[in-house]
């Protein structure tokens, strides 16, 4: 345990670009995650497995010759299938069922589909090298690989498109009114069950784009799923749902945590420290939410 | 449920079985040592999970906490503990008898009693979160201590830790029983304290909070004093198995052994709500008959367990939520006590 980030403060700065970076990208999957949250009140373990999935798909476009970087076009488009066959076989089931029931549900998936991607892709670890380059800062003490440029660029383009989707299009509509009430929705005429496809299709889309992005810019392997999960879970439930700078916000201050705990502590603590946030946030909610209980008394 | 004399005779069936068992099929002990922990794992998650409605992932916090202890005082009471997990599986250092017994007894204390501690410590924070809440919060517990434990040094961090190996005593058989009798006893152990504690008022007051916690508080109860003493008594027995799994598997690794969410703590969960949650023999039979299925599956497909589990967990919570325990009680609820209007019934039969 160095403190070498107190002593060099050009590690400090090359950890906090790195992290807002990363941190853009957790908010992609983070906002798929409120949208489905708030729409169907369904917490998705297999989120992570699904971006792994997107990012298989990136790594693969590469081994056969295509430039990775068209994987964020293809992926999205194959997830979006594959988000919405896991809806009809499963989610639709328990979509009005007790909340632990669709974490059971899904972390049944999420198990699936690990060790599905582990017999079709294999244990290794991978990455679909992008041939990006990098860019210097700071007379070369700051490196940022222009993948992650990139991917940030992607990751707030497709955030955008989607936001004016959500608000333009019929669809969107659709969907938001049913995140307001779904009963209400039914009653004027929304066909729910279309708009929950729908949305977990968008949302399955979205962990392929980021998933996509994962695998040009870091590395993809069959178990690395769930810590996607526990971010996106984190950063929804800092953010509030439907609050949608608060997710930008709160993916880009995750992603500098975890830059920060990785010099820190050592890489091998990184996703502990994750996890371990995710436990004091909650408790810190908690006793937040439990002081204002007693005031309203 | 007073004790008469069906149960009678239905008790000292499976005592005398349970007794009997590794003589009868010595081919099997492992199994059914194992069997006996999971059972122990099930019934005590449904302390929490199906009795108090608090559905916890991370009962392998204690599992683990339990395992990771007995081995390490098992060791350390004797042994310069780095030295040992240095050494990896090269054995320098020998436990006599005598020091692997005393160890293994000290060190299940330990397991017991260090992780009841840690649940009423972080119960006051965990538990004032509610549903799925801390369901994700625990979760989060189970693998964070998988990660952190798996980065310590001094309990063989990613390398793992092997537990003492059984002393030379004469027989070959004697380890297998040894462990099963352990395993065995901490099971009617157990059920005896399960058993006691469904029939007071404690567990009305954990059926209280799982139905309605803010109603039960309003009625005076401190729900979270009973929310804490529950997880404590899941942390207990909890520990204790991990501690007699440790010693049984003989190898410890931080996120494949002792806190493995993705087994061990899905399976308690799994076990619990495919006999039943709420019951007292739901998890035992569900245990049973998850283990028979388990074994079968890891047997003859091997690679494809995952997969199987995966679908497992699918098919169960989307089909059969309530269980067998459940389903029987739908179907014969006489056997349950409950007392059944016939003029009732059909008139629900023919409006349907």
């Amino acid at each position: 345990m160095d403190f070498l980030v107190f002593q060099y403060p050009m590690i400090t700065v090359q950890a906090c670009l790195d992290g807002i970076l990363l941190g853009v990208l957790f908010a992609l999957i983070a906002y798929g995650m409120a949208l489905q949250w708030g729409v169907m009140n369904i917490i998705n373990i297999a989120q992570g497995d699904l971006v792994i999935l997107g990012g298989y798909i990136a790594y693969f476009m590469y081994l056969y010759g295509i430039h990775p970087a068209w994987g964020v076009i293809v992926a999205p488009v194959i997830m979006y299938f594959v988000g919405i066959a896991i809806y009809k076989l499963v989610i639709n089931k328990v979509v009005d069922r007790d909340l632990f029931i669709s974490i059971l549900a899904t972390f049944g998936i999420s198990i699936l589909f690990m060790q599905l991607m582990n017999f079709a892709f294999g244990a290794d670890v991978v990455l679909a090298n992008s041939g990006y380059g990098t860019t210097m800062l700071f007379d070369s003490n700051v490196v940022l690989p222009n993948s992650k440029i990139f991917s940030a660029f992607i990751s707030i383009l497709f955030a955008a498109c989607l936001v004016i989707y959500m608000k333009k299009s019929k669809l969107g509509r659709a969907i938001r009114a049913t995140a307001q009430n779904a009963r209400a929705a039914k009653i004027l005429g929304v066909d729910t069950e279309k708009v929950y496809a729908a949305t977990f299709g968008i949302n399955a889309a979205l962990c392929g784009v980021a998933g996509a992005l994962i695998s040009i810019t870091f590395t993809i392997h069959p178990y690395m799923g769930l810590p996607y999960t526990i971010r996106s879970f984190m950063i929804v439930i800092v953010a509030g749902l439907g609050n949608l700078p608060g997710v930008a916000m709160s993916g880009m201050g995750l992603g500098v945590f975890e830059e920060f705990a990785d010099y820190i502590l050592g890489t091998e603590f990184r996703i502990g420290s994750v996890f371990l946030l995710l436990v004091l946030i909650l408790v810190y909610r908690r006793f937040k939410l439990s002081r204002k209980r007693e005031y309203l008394k | 449920m007073n004790m008469n004399k069906n149960n009678l005779i239905l008790y000292s069936a499976i005592l005398i079985f349970g007794l009997a068992a590794p003589f009868l099929f010595p081919a099997f002990k492992v199994q059914l040592s194992i069997l006996c922990v999971l059972i122990v794992l099930a019934t005590t998650w449904n302390i929490q999970g199906g009795e108090m409605g608090y559905n916890s992932f991370g009962n392998i916090l204690f599992y683990g906490l339990g395992m990771y202890l007995c081995a390490s005082v098992q060791v350390g009471m004797f042994f310069p503990l780095a030295e040992w997990t240095e050494s990896g599986g090269e054995k320098t250092f020998v436990h006599t008898p005598t020091q692997f017994f005393q160890g293994m007894a000290v060190g299940l204390v330990v397991a017991a009693i260090v992780p009841t501690i840690v649940a009423g410590l972080i119960g006051y924070s965990i538990l004032g979160l509610r549903g799925h809440y801390f369901a994700i919060c625990t979760l989060g517990l189970g693998v964070a201590a998988g990660e952190i434990s798996g980065g310590i040094e001094i309990i063989g961090a990613g390398q793992g830790f092997t537990t003492p190996p059984f002393p030379d005593v004469g027989s070959l058989e004697a380890r297998g029983e040894f462990f099963y009798f352990l395993s065995f006893f901490t099971l009617i152990l157990t059920f005896i304290a399960v058993r006691s504690i469904y029939s007071t008022r404690f567990k009305l007051i954990l059926n209280a909070i799982r139905d309605n916690e803010d109603k039960a508080e309003a009625m005076g109860i401190e729900t979270m004093k009973y929310k804490i003493i529950g997880w404590m008594i899941s942390a207990f027995f909890c520990g204790l198995a991990g501690g007699i799994m440790g010693g049984l598997v003989g190898y410890i690794d931080s996120t494949d052994v002792a806190f493995d969410g993705r087994e061990m703590g899905v399976f308690m969960v799994l076990m619990a709500i495919l006999g039943g949650k709420g019951t007292l023999w739901g998890p035992i039979i569900g245990a049973t008959i998850f283990h028979i299925f388990k074994e079968g599956f890891w047997t003859f497909f091997l690679g494809w367990q995952y997969v199987a589990l995966g679908v497992l967990i699918v098919v169960i919570v989307i089909y059969f939520p309530e269980g067998i325990m459940g389903w029987l009680r739908e179907k014969y609820p006489e056997r349950f006590g409950e007392v059944v209007d016939e003029k009732d019934r059909k008139a629900q039969v023919e409006l349907k």
